[in-house]
């Protein structure tokens, strides 16, 4: 009886306000963190292509609005899709192997995360290296420091690797098939760096996906109990 | 001792000693800090401030000369980027052109037309100037093509070769198209950009005046039509264009002219920010500001979060600007775009540091000296400290070796940074941190004294000042601090959103700054606004007032490549008299020269001497990125400008006259282009107005329809209501009203002082001595075991519920004790008795014969109630179970007898039959089954049938008092106020003789609960007395899960094993007595402890899993659910932690006095006690469901106890009352 107790308890609070009921349920739970996800996502794709594109425009072209969407179009929401899967499968995974993120769950760490992310690849565009092998090597190590000061788990790490080298492999394909291409590539037909870049952006994704799932965790945990 | 431990310990003692000293000289060190810093940033004052807007220097024309690249020979005013030639020098021709006189017989049109037209003649002289042997087009600056964006330009601009522009470009240079053209205004307002702009526009660039002042308009009041024409030279040439000049003057002259032409001036453009290059900064920023606002907001447990957030901030901010001070101090000078790198730097230096010292410090005991707290404190972060800075200073170093300039000075910068950040951390941080503490001490000792009255004063925890380092915390980023949750009751989404709104003024705010923005954009974009205003203070300002140029003297050049250089055109200055139709017809013949009294005067002012000022700054820029030309970090040179006065007779204007002028451009043309020019600002503030209205409008139906009327009438105060008040937020709205309705258990004379529940049933103990037993289900009385002293009628509340309910039943009834016909115990003995006793005449008065209410086949066999007293009587009498463990004493025999006459045969009075130690009052209490123990302050352990009221067993092993029971299977555990803990075991004995009879075959699937039948002889067995199990009185025990805890005022918890009573670990943690402990079934223990903090520990292992700080005084009560821990303290706040990180989920503000009554009915509801009512908390939001009040009377009555059944009902101790509390979905849910 404590059990039924228990469960009812729960749907008689469930059946209370409509806010509690939605974040409750885990579907619509998965659907509000992916679209969180999709958004900062997209986001960052933008302001980030912004950066790659500025590095060859020093002029000062009159209608600078437009240059902010001057990626294609596809390229923002492949990234916010990309970075929804990512920041939703990071908290499963973590859940599977049942060994829970505990390394500096808060929000502020996860901002500097974020400003560590960005500030990669603010160097990756904007500073001006030797050589592309000092820029790849320069910026690989900042990506294993990201993934050492704000993640350390081994499962985050792999995850990094798994998807870097499968997003470096599916730019390959499209610059191969001329999607688009980049001005000066120094590996095959990209650049050197991209995969850095992109095991930084897994590692930014999953902290952030792990810190929102950190609200919700506690709930989904206590209906699983019950289930 | 290895050498890492060795080094630890002296950095811990290092920095405990600094602590001391910053805590002990506060004001000395600040002052001392304020200096540091103030000396570091000195060399700042040398640094340009930085800036986007172009730089100015000016030189004499006479003299000049090409400033050299390399050496910086004279210091003196020469800014450092005035080297190497300019991008191009500008030579600008001001041409002012009127009709004068003015007569009636002219059109509007022709203000500007015949001045225009003259534009050709000019270019033409200018593109031919020869001087000996060079002509402008050797001279000139020679620009390919557009950028490929302004393919639209293409006609407009020149391309492959000088760029020379003028209003002629409209008409590609060409006469002939110019006098083609039926509508001038048209022509050039055609490529006049839509909406708000910020850069120059193409009429800006053309006629390098700015829109207002070229007079191109048909209302223009002076009749004087401006314009430039503009040269850029990639050479100076001084003769070159000094004849020029003499020929423009001679052929032009401005007769009143005394414009200055001795100074050049160079202008030096910063690297120029644009909107594509501000997003990723500002979202950088954006980052910045968010890691910021995270951070601060950990602060917790101060006396001022703002003023240390400041500080924290103020830390990191100067110590970049020391850093940037040092580094040019040693001749580093900055060249990165500070800007940029800033964030950076915050995010890499941290604001970690001073979070973790503070929490660090505020987590030291409460009642230690202000300096050894913070001693304290720094110690013991001083590892973490050390370990972090070590770390990111060999970051940074790696990152220096990377030999990349932009890297390397970045890690310069950041290694310099670290270090005075570190420097300000530990003096100023620190000793800051000092002055709040001791200001909240202050504050703290009259704000806790209330709420502590009426408690046993909190022990003073022992002054340990430590040279070591207390044990680390797992780790320095455990605790999140957040601001308590909202209150928010149960709303709809919509409501929220809308109340949301209204709380935070969000709408209004928004307005505000749109329409702060709006007008700003305005103010600058008007071209007679604030733009031209700074421009012409900037160019008062200015040292180098500009050499105005003299009037022309017209030599006319050879002008070579005519392809997009510019021909003058003229634009007709509109005419703003009212006159145009009737005149249009008029040929007012008018001479050059003077004019009549409408005629315009041509003046030159010193405003005239830079045109170029009186633009957007970004006109040079605009103008020469059209040719892909930056000119950001570079200088152009603007040479004195040549003014030229134009004069044209009316014939004159008559004769350039298109034949449409005449018919269009008075009515049609003057009323069109004149608002579409001027009144698209006020198109615009109508626009505005508008929306502004249907704004207001809007809100207001949206106020009307969301809110009552009675809108901030009941000034509801927040959090919770007064009693009778239905829940409502301070919008009026309230939450429907609820069915939960307490049920009241009245009883009890005295406060009730303990209580005890084991699901069915519910005992209490108030201060009187009495006992009471009830059914949770219903509320019923069962039992009344009375102190003798003061005993007291029973006949109240709990026996009015039975009134009338069997009146077939004898007289007695009203007077038998309730029996509870639900009880299942009571059912399965029922049946047993009669088979024994019932031939015994004397039993029969005490049958109670409550038939109505047992099931028949209950009823069969007859007389069918059992009474403990009698069945023991009778035992003892026909001796018919020997092992009586214990001689049952004569008093208690006594006292059976009597507290069954009490309760049920003559409620009033009763006779003391023998002396019993009843002054000794009931200090602890449990129940399990049907057995009540009580542990009584002399030591002695009862145990009680609960139902029916008599004393099964007596154990009087002890003489300490016993402060706390735990009941367990069969076993009791009592900690006794000595610090001794006993074990005992009670045994049942059924007799032999009625094994028989019991057990019906359907009462096997009863499941084996705790209970005792009454006819079982029960003895309670000492089995194992731990003599010291602690130094000072054990104040809370608990026992689950094969395990009991106690906790003790030594500090220190012990965890035993029920079965062999061995003590498995000693934990130690808290700096405090033990005031409260939590075990459950699934080995989950915590506890808490008089310094606030909560200790979570494994079982298992003995090791201490989190350990955090909440409260500020002793924690009262702690529960554990499977995610969060929940805790209550003399605070009178109730903190919720999240199990697994130790992060502060939220807290909840609770009455004064009520802070230790709360109760998790399950995984997601939570109810806390208030002031005469109990509220529910949704667990996971931190939302209040509902408030639910006790009772119609007693105000002021605290709920300071309470307690959750399995029905999820809820008791609570209110005064001497007690109060069920259904949760009404439950039961729902459960029917």
């Amino acid at each position: 009886p404590g059990e039924s107790t228990l469960f009812s308890i729960g749907n008689g609070v469930a059946l209370r306000g409509p806010y509690i009921s939605m974040i409750t349920n885990h579907t619509t739970n998965l659907l509000i963190r992916g679209g969180m996800l999709f958004v900062v996502g997209v986001f960052l794709a933008l302001v980030l292509n912004l950066l790659q594109v500025q590095r060859n425009v020093t002029l000062f072209p009159p209608d600078v609005i437009s240059s902010v969407f001057s990626s294609a179009w596809w390229v923002p929401p492949c990234c916010g899709t990309a970075s929804a899967l990512i920041g939703l499968l990071y908290p499963c995974i973590d859940r599977h192997l049942g060994e829970p993120h505990k390394l500096k769950r808060e929000w502020s760490s996860v901002m500097r995360c974020v400003a560590v992310f960005v500030g990669i690849n603010h160097a990756s565009a904007k500073v001006d290296f030797a050589n592309n092998v000092q820029l790849s090597l320069t910026l690989a190590a900042l990506s294993v420091g990201l993934w050492w000061t704000f993640d350390r788990s081994r499962s985050g790490f792999g995850m990094g690797v798994a998807v870097a080298l499968l997003a470096t492999l599916a730019t390959q394909l499209l610059v191969y098939n001329g999607v688009f291409q980049y001005t000066s590539p120094d590996f095959l037909y990209i650049r050197s760096w991209l995969p850095c870049i992109f095991f930084a952006g897994v590692i930014t994704m999953g902290n952030i996906g792990r810190q929102l799932a950190l609200y919700e965790c506690k709930f989904v945990q206590e209906k699983i109990h019950q289930d | 001792m290895t050498v890492r431990e060795r080094l630890r310990q002296n950095i811990s003692a290092a920095f405990y000693r600094h602590g001391l000293l910053c805590a002990s000289y506060p004001v000395p060190i600040i002052l001392f800090t304020s200096a540091s810093i103030l000396t570091c940033c000195y060399p700042l004052l040398k640094l340009p401030l930085p800036g986007t807007g172009p730089v100015e220097f000016t030189t004499g024309v006479r003299d000049y000369s090409v400033p050299s690249h390399g050496t910086q020979g004279d210091l003196g005013e020469r800014p450092d980027w005035y080297r190497g030639p300019p991008v191009a020098y500008i030579q600008q021709v001001l041409v002012k052109a009127a009709v004068s006189p003015w007569d009636s017989s002219l059109v509007p049109v022709d203000v500007f037309r015949s001045p225009l037209g003259r534009v050709f003649s000019l270019l033409e002289e200018i593109r031919d100037h020869v001087y000996t042997d060079r002509s402008l087009e050797s001279l000139c600056l020679q620009v390919t093509d557009l950028l490929p964006g302004l393919r639209r330009m293409q006609s407009l601009l020149p391309e492959h070769g000088c760029l020379l522009v003028s209003p002629g470009n409209y008409w590609q240079n060409r006469r002939d198209m110019f006098d083609s053209d039926p509508d001038i205004l048209k022509t050039v307002h055609q490529h006049e950009p839509k909406g708000l702009h910020t850069s120059a526009t193409l009429k800006d660039l053309l006629f390098g005046v700015p829109g207002k002042s070229t007079g191109v308009s048909l209302y223009s009041k002076k009749r004087v039509v401006t314009y430039t024409i503009t040269i850029a030279l990639s050479s100076y040439d001084a003769r070159f264009v000094a004849s020029l000049r003499a020929r423009l003057k001679q052929l032009h002259p401005s007769t009143n002219c005394s414009l200055r032409e001795d100074h050049m001036v160079h202008v030096h453009f910063k690297e120029e920010i644009g909107i594509a290059e501000l997003i990723p900064l500002v979202t950088t920023y954006i980052i910045l500001f968010a890691y910021i606002y995270f951070s601060t907001r950990k602060i917790d447990m101060v006396k001022s979060k703002w003023g240390l957030a400041l500080a924290a901030v103020v830390t990191v901010l100067s110590s970049l600007l020391m850093s940037v001070g040092l580094c040019s101090l040693f001749g580093l000078t900055p060249t990165l775009n500070g800007g940029e790198i800033f964030p950076y730097l915050v995010v890499v230096i941290g604001l970690e540091n001073v979070l973790v010292l503070t929490k660090s410090v505020v987590s030291t005991p409460v009642d230690l000296e202000v300096k050894l707290r913070i001693a304290q404190g720094l110690s013991s972060e001083s590892w973490s400290i050390m370990k972090n800075m070590a770390t990111e200073l060999v970051i940074i170093l790696i990152g220096y070796f990377t030999l990349v300039p932009a890297i390397q000075e970045f890690c310069l910068f950041a290694v310099v940074g670290l270090v005075s950040d570190f420097f300000l951390q530990m003096f100023f941080f620190t000793t800051v941190l000092s002055i709040d503490i001791r200001r909240m001490e202050l504050a703290d000792l009259n704000r806790r004294l209330p709420a502590e009255a009426g408690m046993p004063p909190p022990k003073p925890g022992p002054l340990r000042p430590r040279e070591a380092p207390p044990p680390s915390r797992p780790s320095p980023h455990t605790i999140t601090l957040q601001a308590p949750a909202f209150r928010n009751l149960r709303l709809p989404k919509r409501l929220r959103v809308v109340y949301f709104l209204a709380r935070t003024r969000l709408a209004q705010r928004i307005i505000m700054v749109g329409t702060v923005i709006w007008i700003g954009i305005l103010v600058y974009t008007d071209p007679a606004g604030l733009r031209t205003y700074l421009a012409a203070q900037v160019s008062e300002q200015s040292p180098l007032g500009e050499a105005g140029l003299p009037p022309h003297l017209g030599v006319a050049p050879v002008f070579p490549g005519g392809d997009p250089t510019s021909t003058l055109n003229v634009l007709p200055a509109p005419e703003p008299t009212p006159l145009p139709e009737n005149q249009s017809q008029g040929h007012g013949e008018a001479r050059s020269g003077p004019a009549p009294l409408t005629s315009p005067q041509i003046t030159w002012g010193s405003e005239d001497e830079e045109v170029w000022r009186r633009l957007s700054f970004r006109y040079w820029p605009s103008l020469f990125s059209y040719y892909n030309i930056t000119l950001a970090k570079r200088y152009i040179s603007i040479l004195p400008v040549i003014p030229v006065t134009l004069h044209l007779s009316p014939q004159e204007a008559i004769e350039t006259r298109h034949p449409q002028d005449t018919q269009h451009a008075p009515r049609t043309s003057a009323k069109t282009t004149e608002l579409q020019a001027d009144l698209t600002l006020y198109k615009v503030a109508a626009l505005g107005l508008f929306a502004g209205v249907l704004l207001v409008l809007l809100l207001f139906c949206l106020y009307r329809v969301l809110c009552p009327r009675n809108y901030g009438q009941n000034g509801v105060q927040h959090g919770r209501r007064r009693r009778g008040d239905l829940p409502c937020d301070e919008y009026g709205y309230s939450p429907p009203v609820s069915e939960i309705s307490p049920l009241l258990l009245r009883g009890h004379s005295m406060d009730i002082e303990c209580l005890a529940n084991d699901g069915m049933l519910l005992a209490s103990c108030c201060l009187a001595g009495q006992i009471r037993v009830w059914d949770a289900q219903t509320g019923d009385c069962l039992t009344v075991i009375p102190n003798n002293g003061l005993r007291r009628s029973s006949s109240s509340g709990c026996w009015e519920h039975r009134d009338g309910w069997d009146p077939s039943s004898p007289a007695r009834n009203a007077s038998t004790p309730i029996m509870d016909n639900e009880h299942p115990l009571r059912r399965r003995t029922t049946p047993v008795r009669p088979a024994l006793f019932g031939d015994q005449p004397d039993l029969t008065p005490l049958i109670d014969t409550n038939f109505g209410e047992v099931p028949p086949s209950q009823m069969m066999p007859g007389c069918g109630f059992d009474f403990g007293e009698l069945v023991e009587r009778a035992y003892k009498e026909h001796e018919a179970s020997p092992p009586l463990p214990f001689p049952p004493s004569p008093p208690a025999a006594r006292q059976r007898r009597r507290s069954l006459g009490d309760q049920s045969v003559a409620p009033p009075e009763q006779v003391l039959l023998a002396p019993w130690d009843w002054d000794s009052s009931v200090w602890s209490m449990e129940l399990r089954g049907n057995l009540i123990a009580a542990g009584r302050s002399s030591g002695k352990l009862e145990l009680w049938d609960a139902v029916e009221g008599s004393l099964r067993c007596c154990n009087e092993d002890g003489s300490s008092g016993i402060t706390a029971l735990a009941f367990l299977n069969n076993r009791i555990v009592a900690a006794r106020l000595n610090g001794s803990l006993d074990f005992f075991t009670v045994d049942i004995h059924k007799p032999l003789g009625l094994l028989q009879y019991r057990g019906p075959p359907g009462r096997a699937s009863l499941p084996p609960s705790p209970c005792y039948s009454s006819e079982d002889v029960i003895s309670c067995q000492l089995t194992r007395s731990v003599q010291c199990a602690h130094q000072k009185p054990i104040t809370v025990l608990r026992a689950a899960a094969g395990r009991v805890v106690t906790g003790s005022q030594d500090h220190t918890v012990r965890v035993y094993r029920l079965e062999d009573s061995c003590c498995l670990f000693t934990l130690q943690g808290h700096a405090g007595g033990i005031t409260a402990i939590y075990i459950d079934q699934t080995m989950v223990l915590a506890s808490g402890g008089q310094d606030g903090a909560i200790c979570l520990w494994d079982v298992l292992t003995g090791s201490r899993v989190s350990h955090v700080y909440g409260h500020r005084g002793d924690v009262t009560s702690l529960v554990c659910t499977t995610s969060c821990v929940l805790s209550s303290g003399l605070d009178d706040l109730i903190c919720i932690w999240d199990r697994s990180t130790g992060i502060k989920l939220y807290s909840i503000q609770q009455e004064v006095g009520c802070g230790a009554s709360l109760g998790v009915i399950s995984e997601s509801l939570l109810v806390t006690g208030g002031q005469g009512c109990v509220s529910f908390w949704d667990l996971n939001y931190g939302d209040l469901l509902q408030t639910v009040y006790l009772g119609q009377s007693g105000e002021g009555q605290p709920v300071r106890q309470l307690l959750v059944l399995d029905n999820a009902a809820i008791v609570c101790d209110f005064g001497s009352e007690l109060s069920l509390v259904y949760v009404p979905s439950v039961l729902e849910k459960l029917d």
